[in-house]
């Protein structure tokens, strides 16, 4: 079997709360509004025909607001809620056809989940309650300590094991929570709303403690959250729901800059672009070409195929060419810069424009940006930066 | 005058045919079941002699340590001592002995039985809408109503005076093992399901342990409900201090009344300290509430 490009797939999921939602289904497909289903059908629609393919190793955002079915989502992922139509596929197969034993072996190794509320057992101390799911799979207690114990001191709580989560501060109960979920070493972690209880500081703290221990891990991350920022810092992709529905699914660049629709639009309208668009999203390909290998007529053919390229020396930046003023003469001058002239700057297309201001500032030109594996290679105008940050 | 309400239904057929059949049931498993109930017969015996056969002053000493240990007050440990003394001092130690006997035996049974059926109550709404409402009548039914066919079960007795005791105290420890699991933050609930729990240790390591506060106040209703039954079960023969209560009234003997009912206080007294008591530590215990 071909490994599955995508961790998880929600492939038209529906869920419909009420005495009888599969008949109620037809309406929901015919899209009649969830006030009218609530009024006149007497079925409240928690989520209509939502289908996403969350990549592995990544963060996957879905926000919305109260209401908006982020719960009933993020339920579906480990069953906690079953759809009323639709398909749930993680790693290519179904976990709609699962038994009990087999539900029980994948939420036990393959999934945990962190709670809005943290869900800790309060009769249990903080070690106990990390090893929880170590224990009810069978592990032995012996092991399972020890495993607890690292898992402990990965979320900095060292010293704090034989505590009872009522002796601890939110924040602090909350990494018992994300201790806990580490413990099973699963794969995909769900966050309900994992700092939504957090005060601003220390939620802050979190998040950023997220961000490290994932570019550690490498999980799999289905967060939610009703918090823009919050979804702009964490996700690599955001999905946005609002009534149950999918509204946008994108990165953060590409729904500040390019919003769906209306009630995208004005959800982003007051977000500081600077902060989150990155200048890569900004930045037109050009393509690169070392300055020895570099011809004219080899110019000219980059060029055609892709509007812009750099040319480099020593794998940096010397020289730029731009379609727009290909002349022999500027090519010729161009080749001659690559060979004897100082690097250019280049900016990391990863940073924010706000990460860039200062190059941009200093730079009469377009300005090279380069990926992180420096594979590729772009050229932004400061007048396209401007625009992105008046919208 | 005015005008009687019209006969729908054949009444005294129903009633001839309710008390036909009850005389059979009588008369075909009465033996029966008086021999599946021995064991519970001698259980209380054994519990009374024993209870009466301890000197009165290992009683008095272990009642009011237990009373130390569930609330960690002397103030509350020393009147227990006194009352208990005092239960001595006026002549009905043996009584008050049979009747903590009876009042224990029945609680630990009721108990025993009634956890199991709150719990299934709390994991079936189909089961709670059946309960409630025979938890209802058997809460307001006249006691007197189920003393009848028990005692025609069994004859006067203490085994009657026993299941009788049970069915009138068994509804909160029911009730509130019901309650306390089904208000279980369900958050809580959530999490341990998605770690991959089976039912059973979704009961056991979660539903139980943070119902148990609820649950112990249902035992401490039972316990109260199955003091206060001693009187009414003395007349089917359970003897003990309602008896003595009973005998007061039938030889218009006011004092024996008085005293009797004097150390039925007393008891109740310190059995609700205890139990309260060692409720509110399993709940410090626990790390829940406040
Ligand atoms: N068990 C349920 N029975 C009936 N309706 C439900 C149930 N669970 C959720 N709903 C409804 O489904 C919709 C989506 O709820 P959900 O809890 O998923 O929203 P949410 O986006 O998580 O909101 P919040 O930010 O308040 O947590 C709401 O209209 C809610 O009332
Ligand atoms: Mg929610």
């Amino acid at each position: 079997m071909s490994k599955p490009k995508h961790k998880i797939v929600i492939d038209g999921v529906s869920k419909v709360f009420g005495p009888d939602p599969q008949s109620v289904m037809p309406l929901v497909r015919d899209g009649v509004s969830k006030q009218e289903m609530l009024e006149k059908h007497g079925h409240v629609v928690g989520i209509r025909d939502v289908s996403l393919d969350i990549p592995a190793a990544g963060t996957f955002v879905v926000m919305g607001l109260s209401g908006s079915g982020k719960s009933t989502l993020i339920r579906h992922l480990n069953r906690l809620i079953d759809p009323t139509a639709g398909r749930i596929l993680v790693d290519g197969q179904d976990i709609l056809t699962y038994n009990d034993q087999q539900l029980r072996e994948f939420r036990r190794s393959k999934i945990s989940m962190v709670f809005q509320r943290f869900a800790l057992l309060p009769h249990k101390t903080v070690l106990d309650n990390v090893i929880y799911g170590l224990v009810i799979g069978g592990m032995d207690a012996a092991k399972a300590r020890e495993h607890g114990m690292q898992q402990i001191e990965l979320v900095g709580l060292s010293g704090f094991e034989n505590q009872y989560p009522r002796q601890l501060s939110g924040g602090m109960q909350q990494r018992v929570g994300l201790a806990r979920a580490l413990a099973t070493d699963a794969e995909i972690l769900l966050m309900d709303e994992a700092f939504s209880a957090l005060d601003p500081l220390i939620r802050n703290d979190m998040q950023g403690q997220l961000k490290e221990l994932q570019a550690r891990l490498h999980k799999t991350i289905v967060f939610i959250t009703h918090d823009l920022d919050e979804a702009l810092r964490l996700g690599d992709n955001i999905a946005i729901l609002k009534d149950g529905e999918l509204r946008q699914v994108g990165t953060g660049s590409e729904i500040l800059l390019k919003p769906a629709d209306d009630y995208v639009s004005r959800f982003v309208r007051d977000v500081n672009r600077a902060r989150v668009v990155t200048i890569g999203s900004l930045a037109r390909k050009a393509a690169s070409l070392p300055a020895s290998d570099a011809t004219e007529a080899r110019c000219r053919e980059l060029l055609d195929k892709t509007g812009a390229v750099v040319l480099t020396a020593d794998g940096k930046a010397r020289a730029v060419l731009d379609s727009r003023d290909a002349s022999a003469a500027s090519i010729r001058k161009a080749l001659k810069a690559a060979a004897r002239g100082a690097a250019l700057p280049e900016l990391d297309a990863a940073a924010t424009i706000e990460e860039c201001f200062a190059t941009l500032a200093a730079s009469g030109g377009p300005v090279i940006t380069v990926s992180a594996n420096r594979r590729s290679m772009g050229l932004v105008e400061r007048g396209d930066v401007f625009a992105a940050m008046t919208v | 005058m005015a005008e009687n309400f019209p006969q729908i239904v054949d009444i005294r057929a129903i009633r001839i045919f309710i008390d036909d059949g009850f005389n059979t049931i009588v008369a075909n498993y009465g033996e029966a079941l008086e021999i599946a109930f021995l064991p519970v017969l001698r259980m209380l015996t054994i519990m009374e002699h024993f209870l009466q056969w301890l000197p009165w002053y290992v009683v008095v000493i272990v009642l009011s340590a237990v009373t130390y240990l569930a609330s960690r007050s002397w103030k509350a440990s020393v009147g227990v001592a006194v009352m208990m003394f005092l239960v001595g001092v006026i002549g009905i130690w043996d009584e008050a002995m049979a009747t903590i006997a009876l009042m224990l035996t029945s609680t630990f049974l009721a108990v025993l039985i009634g956890i199991p059926v709150g719990v299934a109550m709390s994991r079936s709404d189909t089961m709670q809408a059946i309960t409630i409402p025979v938890l209802d009548i058997m809460q307001t039914m006249p006691i007197f109503v189920y003393l009848i066919p028990f005692v025609m079960l069994f004859g006067p007795g203490k085994i009657p005076a026993l299941l009788a005791t049970i069915v009138f105290a068994i509804p909160p420890v029911i009730r509130l093992t019901n309650l306390g699991i089904r208000q279980v933050d369900a958050e809580v609930i959530e999490a341990v399901t998605s770690f991959g729990a089976t039912p059973r240790q979704r009961l056991f390591t979660a539903q139980i342990p943070l119902a148990m506060p609820t649950i112990m106040a249902g035992i401490n209703q039972t316990t109260m409900m199955a003091l206060s039954m001693v009187v009414i079960a003395s007349m089917i023969g359970a003897g003990g201090l309602g008896y003595q209560v009973l005998q007061g009234i039938q030889r218009l003997e006011v004092s024996r009344g008085l005293l009797a009912g004097l150390g039925i206080v007393f008891l109740a007294v310190i059995f609700d300290r205890i139990a309260q008591a060692y409720g509110r530590r399993m709940q410090q215990h626990l790390h829940i509430g406040s």
